[in-house]
């Protein structure tokens, strides 16, 4: 079995764009939105999913032999919040101002209902390599329409990317407002609305009322 | 207790756990096509909510916090580092306990209501609910009132979306906007809709 042949290419390209998690499956959208307001925030929290949703697949997927079937879904929330552990701790060691905002996010990272239904659809039933690239391919679909939304909202909420002002001054001078409505939660609802319509369109999913 | 009543009406409302901090959204998508099942949900989350959100406080008071472990003869342990996973331990042993007795006596309310405990588990509303009170140092009065309140805010959501799908269904939307598309765009503006409660206290 070679470790990037054809297969294992369409296992990432599969959560990352074919059946993206928060477009196909509409899953994991929970935590995540709340943190979208600034890109530095979202990028943050896009890292951490990530880094748990490989990392908590593959581990699950090391130890699918030996979990009792009753209690596998109380196995798996262990490993992830092991892993969520391990993301606080390290924010908390370097990064202790953002630590400060966004922990209670990273926690939440715990009850994601994609890292579960990866672990629970995926991970229990593959080998560990493919179950890595599988919550790997996942958390980049998941990480590339979480960055979308924060760059949109903090572009046209603010003004700024990465707390850098990008509207130039003449565009105020010449009565440009920016739009409150981004920085609050129904902006990023409506964000989210909007870019499922469009990867819908491209992919042609559709989906039932 | 006009501070409870605001703190109340403010979690309901203007800090609502769903349309201002996005939390609970996975079981909001998936279980608000019927109201009934919307119902059943949202009075099993205020009940867990209403229960996990004091427990973990004594968790917390008692055991986790730094010096917390004091009336062990411990004073100088911190096991806040363990709080993620004891809290989430906290309310998967609740819903398991709580399923057990309403199907041991009252199997009636379990036909309604019990189904959906197992999907509580893995609803970041009620972790969510636990989280904050860590962060914001609530009291215990406090985490009374916001466990119940967050839940319920969390419930009048659901239920209020379900109705609004209920209308929706009669609509005519572009096809790849049908299903998550104009939910979360009905969603956005129920989220401008409870903003207007902003600033209402006692």
């Amino acid at each position: 079995m070679s470790l990037f042949g054809k297969k294992e290419r369409l296992i990432v390209i599969d959560g990352l764009w074919n059946k993206n998690p928060i477009s196909f499956l509409v899953m994991g959208i929970c935590s995540a939105l709340a943190v979208t307001v600034k890109m530095q925030t979202a990028l943050i929290m896009a890292l951490g999913t990530t880094f748990v949703l490989s990392f908590g697949c593959m581990a699950v997927a090391l130890i699918r032999n030996y979990i009792p079937s009753n209690i596998r879904i109380i196995v798996q929330i262990l490993v992830v919040s092991v892993l969520v552990i391990m993301v606080d701790q390290v924010l908390r060691a370097f990064f202790f101002d953002l630590s400060k905002q966004i922990s209670v996010f990273i926690g939440l990272i715990i009850t994601n209902t994609l890292v579960l239904g990866r672990t629970e659809g995926y991970a229990m039933n593959n080998p560990p390599w493919p179950s890595f690239l599988d919550g790997l391919g996942n958390a980049l679909g998941y990480s590339s329409f979480l960055l979308m939304i924060s760059a949109l909202r903090e572009i046209f909420g603010s003004g700024t990317f990465f707390g850098f002002p990008v509207v130039p001054h003449f565009f105020y001078q010449a009565g440009y407002i920016n739009n409150s409505i981004m920085v609050l939660a129904p902006g990023a609802f409506f964000l989210l609305g909007a870019l499922v319509c469009i990867h819908r369109m491209i992919t042609g999913h559709r989906e039932e009322h | 207790m006009n501070h409870y009543i605001t703190l109340a009406i403010k979690t309901i409302f203007t800090d609502n756990m769903i349309l201002a901090y996005f939390l609970g959204m996975c079981s909001f998508l998936a279980c608000s096509k019927q109201i009934k099942t919307a119902t059943g949900l949202a009075m099993a989350t205020t009940f867990i909510s209403t229960m996990t959100v004091p427990m973990n406080w004594l968790l917390k008071a008692y055991v986790l916090k730094k010096g917390a472990l004091a009336w062990a003869g411990l004073p100088g342990l911190d096991l806040s580092y363990l709080s993620f996973i004891l809290f989430i331990a906290t309310i998967a042993a609740l819903n398991q306990i709580t399923e057990m007795i309403v199907d041991r006596f009252a199997p009636a309310l379990y036909a309604t209501v019990g189904i959906f405990l197992p999907l509580i588990t893995a609803n970041c509303a009620v972790l969510g609910a636990t989280f904050f009170m860590d962060q914001r140092d609530y009291t215990f009065g406090e985490s009374l009132v916001f466990g119940f309140s967050s839940g319920a805010g969390w419930g009048l959501a659901i239920i209020t979306l379900a109705a609004l799908r209920k209308k929706l269904w009669y609509s005519n939307p572009p096809a790849p906007l049908k299903g998550l598309g104009i939910t979360m765009m009905t969603t956005g503006f129920m989220a401008m809709a409870f903003m207007a409660f902003a600033g209402i206290a006692f």
